[in-house]
């Protein structure tokens, strides 16, 4: 069987998922034999989301204008999307912005109320991305083929995701083990 | 006694007559998903967690308030129930604000292990991310409102068994929560006895001990069913 185009993202969360798909260790190595890495924020150099990607792993939620153009471009680019985490499948903790209700009180909050009296809020158009009125999990945003729930997932969670994935087949996603948010 | 014969999920079951559907079903090995229930408590059926199936009645019926009576024939599984019961689930989370990776409660959740049991690995539903606030003027516990479920054990519990009735609900719709009081600050009613019951029986993080930290919070609905049981029986427990 020829290796698999396997890509991760990293829209609004922590990388807590990424650092945990690095917990997975010596499997890795393994890892490496199945799949080309074609994109990574942890293992690629690539800047541009690449054509014929087979699986993406899409951590974090859909917070600002960069994470929506990118996920527009992973969803056109991908075979199958995993949302990979809490943050990915809830919004969930970039998430709680969202009861602040809207972009605005948000900005203002963090870059006026709570400045030391110097506070201004960013602008800069075309190098800082706009906030999306609200975090959005990415199943909102583009159609999500398999759900990695976790904050974040373990490696051992990540691996019976992926390893079917990688033999070209479907894992079966259920039990404490493998869907329990949190 | 009496005793009367049904049939639940395919199995005869003998029960005493006056017994829930609920205490039938789950005396016959039948399980059966409950989250506003408690052992100890008046049954409300407010989750809609316990719906089950009868024959010859078109509606589902839950299983916690209603009756058994003889010849029933119940089913407590079938897609319909999997595929309300997930729908359930995800409406609470949905409704309220459960961040599951930053509540006290994270592994000891009522409503995290309904999550798993009915399968939900996402919500299909979109999230409100409704504004709500957070009491903490208790001098011991806190009661967060974003993490609430209205079950209303907390409810139940204050007025049935420490008979000091703090706890109300209070407004309609997606106004809807549980009150202290007159609508008060739950540390400004003088009727709170500090006993810490309905931390005890709350099913997620909402209600909490103040020193609790991320996954620290563990109820303990069984210490309530010891309290009630030794009531009933007249002895200590």
């Amino acid at each position: 069987m020829s290796r698999l185009n396997v890509a991760t993202v990293w829209l609004a969360g922590c990388s807590g998922c990424h650092m945990s798909f690095l917990d997975l260790d010596e499997w890795l190595l393994e890892f490496a034999e199945l799949a080309n890495v074609v994109y990574s924020p942890v293992a690629s150099d690539t800047k541009v989301y690449p054509e014929g990607v087979d699986i993406a792993l899409v951590e974090g939620g859909v917070a600002n204008r960069d994470n929506l153009e990118l996920i527009l471009k992973v969803r056109a680019r991908t075979r199958i999307l995993v949302s990979f985490g809490d943050c990915a499948i809830t919004a969930n903790i970039p998430g709680m912005r969202n009861m602040l209700g809207g972009s605005e009180p948000v900005l203002r909050r963090a870059y006026l109320e709570l400045a030391d009296g110097s506070g201004a809020l960013p602008q800069a158009p075309g190098l800082v991305p706009e906030l999306l009125e609200q975090v959005l999990p990415v199943h909102q945003v583009v159609p999500v083929d398999v759900y990695l729930p976790g904050c974040p997932p373990s490696a051992d969670r990540i691996r019976a995701c992926l390893e079917p994935l990688l033999h070209g087949e479907w894992p079966v996603m259920e039990g404490a083990e493998l869907i329990r948010f949190g | 006694m009496t005793v009367i014969t049904l049939t639940i999920d395919g199995r005869s079951v003998a029960t005493a007559s006056g017994a829930t559907l609920l205490e039938a079903a789950r005396a016959g090995g039948s399980a059966i998903p409950t989250l506003c229930h408690l052992e100890g408590l008046s049954p409300v059926a407010a989750c809609r967690l316990c719906l089950v199936e009868i024959d010859g009645d078109s509606r589902l019926q839950p299983a916690c308030v209603t009756a058994a009576a003889e010849g029933m024939v119940v089913r407590t599984t079938s897609p319909r129930l999997a595929e309300l019961r997930r729908t359930v689930i995800e409406l609470l989370f949905t409704e309220g604000n459960h961040v599951c990776a930053i509540c006290v409660a994270n592994g000891h959740c009522e409503l995290q292990d309904l999550a798993v049991a009915v399968g939900m690995d996402h919500s299909r539903l979109p999230y409100r991310f409704p504004s709500r606030s957070v009491d903490l003027s208790h001098p011991l516990f806190g009661l967060d409102h974003n993490r609430c479920i209205l079950c209303t054990r907390c409810v139940r519990v204050c007025a049935e068994v420490e008979g000091a009735h703090v706890w109300d609900v209070g407004w309609r719709g997606e106004h809807c929560r549980i009150i202290s009081g007159l609508d008060q600050p739950w540390g400004a009613v003088d009727a709170c006895t500090d006993c810490g019951k309905c931390v005890q029986v709350c099913p997620t993080g909402a209600l909490f001990h103040k020193g609790d930290g991320t996954e620290e919070k563990e109820g303990h609905p069984e210490q309530l069913q010891v309290l009630v049981r030794a009531r009933q029986q007249g002895g200590a427990p």
